[in-house]
């Protein structure tokens, strides 16, 4: 284990088969962008015996087999990982821009985030339409992004009792995060609308539209738009 | 070149090592909740590691071969029968064409693993034939088998008898408390000081609603010190976490690629397989160790795996 100090993580094991590398202990996207990128250079070493590399919002997680690789030497090649000099980062992906179709039977708490926010339902919709959220980390589900920051005055919390199950598109609020659930699941997020596009289809080329560190913007279409977007 | 389901059992999988590579994607890693048996039915076929086999979960299936085979079933113990007549576990035996593979009476252990010769060739998803039951992935259409499905087979090994059966089940099948050994942490230091020794300190049982997701845990209740809720991060195979009610959960083959509860303590490697032969109303005694003991044992279990194929 490493002390922990101003700029150097801290890593802990996660049974015999993973290790976590802790940054600071909070959402942030400066503490964020140090884990995916430690993640990457992880990644690009294809050190032999590791097996998944999962970079989370302040932390990033590596699978190994110890079979193949020791713990020690491990930790030794993700320290100088984190401490080598950042390369100048990759140039950042365009944001990627998510058409959704509020309100209606397709966003069916759009009204009670309004009443939350007193405010419209058009300035819901004007305000989580204007940010520009970091994809911080996927999880909960396959392409399921856990974006922010969503603006303070709609950050509505969850559900108290979840719904036992949120159609696949749903464009969702739960405090300062939004996201986007790619499958029929259960879930407690506030609904606010629904995207005819879909995070992940395993079918496609490219599985997944989002990738930790993207940046995402969301765009108002009408009802139509929605009905008629070609399913790719 | 097909097996035919004709009862699917009460939940049939097709599992593979697992989808390793995808959970910065939030693909869980799924495969066989106990990959010990996995492997040694893989060997005991002459199949390599990655083939896929069927995890079948308490009560098992009858299946009929479209074409001959050479198979193994290992993990539970369950009665075999081929076309009626009595089929031993725990070594490799011939399915003529046409005959029927039943599991019968189930006498320990939750989860059998059947490999064919040439394995079964579902499609591949992701790197991976693992079934993901939650996310509707991999397998045969992303499901437990059902009564009518035809699961295709790769081409058979013509070297497969030159395996041997095993002289005792590599993975241990639960008899009274199970004892799986505990490496403290990611999260030992949001816990109460004592928090480790009460875990130790009474066994858990594994609760109803317990499934290849997790184990739901009823015993002693963990303290919490900084409170519930982290910051969202990896959840590995074996981890427990411990939300607010003070009982630990015990994540499985298809858990979450990530969870915002503390983690007290990681079940070691080599446990896991004995792990997943647990169902409901069984109990643990968890027992914290050392780096150096899970290795030692890990190794063990390797070296009686290569035996197999020796």
């Amino acid at each position: 284990m490493t002390a922990p100090g101003p700029h150097v993580p801290r890593i802990v094991a996660a049974g015999d088969a993973a290790l976590v590398v802790e940054f600071d202990e909070r959402i942030d996207p400066s503490v964020n962008a140090r884990a995916i990128a430690l993640a990457e250079a992880i990644q690009s070493a294809s050190l032999d015996g590791v097996r998944d590399v999962v970079p989370a919002y302040r932390s990033v997680a590596v699978y190994f087999d110890p079979l193949r690789i020791d713990f020690d030497a491990l930790v030794q090649r993700v320290e100088q990982a984190a401490l080598m000099p950042r390369t100048a980062p990759a140039a950042a992906r365009a944001p990627i821009r998510v058409p959704v179709c509020y309100g209606g039977a397709l966003g069916p708490d759009l009204a009670s985030v309004a009443a939350f926010a007193h405010v419209s339902e058009q300035d819901v919709i004007r305000i989580h339409s204007a940010g520009t959220y970091r994809v911080f980390m996927l999880g909960f589900v396959p392409g399921f992004a856990y974006m922010g920051v969503v603006d303070a005055s709609i950050a509505m919390p969850r559900h108290a009792t979840p719904r036992v199950r949120v159609p696949a598109g749903s464009v969702a609020i739960a405090g300062v995060q939004t996201g986007i659930y790619p499958a029929d699941t259960p879930g407690g997020w506030q609904l606010i609308g629904r995207t005819p596009v879909k995070p992940f289809d395993p079918r496609r080329a490219e599985p997944f539209l989002m990738q930790a560190g993207d940046a995402v913007q969301f765009y108002a279409i009408g009802r139509e738009e929605f009905d008629q977007w070609p399913s790719a | 070149m097909a097996i035919r389901v004709v009862k699917p059992g009460m939940l049939t999988t097709v599992q593979d090592a697992g989808r390793w590579g995808y959970q910065a994607r939030g693909v869980p890693v799924a495969g066989p909740m106990d990959l010990v048996s996995h492997r040694a039915a893989n060997a005991l076929v002459g199949n390599d590691r990655a083939a896929a086999t069927l995890e079948v979960t308490l009560l098992g299936p009858e299946l009929e071969f479209e074409s001959e085979r050479v198979v193994a079933v290992t993990g539970a113990d369950f009665d075999l029968a081929v076309d009626g007549k009595p089929a031993r576990i725990n070594a490799p035996f011939l399915v003529a064409s046409g005959s029927h593979l039943q599991f019968l009476k189930r006498k320990k252990g939750t989860r059998a693993y059947l490999a064919v010769s040439g394995g079964v060739t579902t499609p591949i998803v992701l790197g991976s034939r693992a079934t993901h039951l939650v996310s509707a992935m991999g397998g045969h259409e992303g499901r437990a088998l059902r009564a009518g499905d035809r699961l295709p087979l790769g081409p058979p090994h013509v070297n497969a008898s030159s395996a041997h059966a095993m002289d005792a089940p590599v993975v241990p099948l639960p008899e009274g408390t199970v004892t799986l050994r505990v490496l403290r942490g990611p999260q030992a230091d949001y816990f109460a000081a004592d928090a480790l020794d009460v875990l130790q300190s009474a066994p858990y049982v594994v609760g109803a609603n317990s499934d290849r997701m997790g184990f739901r845990l009823a015993g002693p209740r963990l303290t919490h010190s900084r409170g519930a809720d982290i910051i969202s991060d990896a959840t590995p195979l074996g981890v427990l976490q411990v939300p607010a009610s003070g009982l630990p959960i015990l994540l499985m083959a298809d858990r979450q690629t990530a969870g915002g509860y503390p983690k007290i303590a990681t079940v070691i490697s080599a446990d896991m397989s004995a792990a997943g032969q647990l169902g409901p109303g069984d109990t643990i005694a968890f027992v914290a160790c050392t780096p150096r003991e899970a290795m030692a044992a890990l190794i063990a279990q390797e070296r009686a795996l290569m035996a197999i194929d020796a």
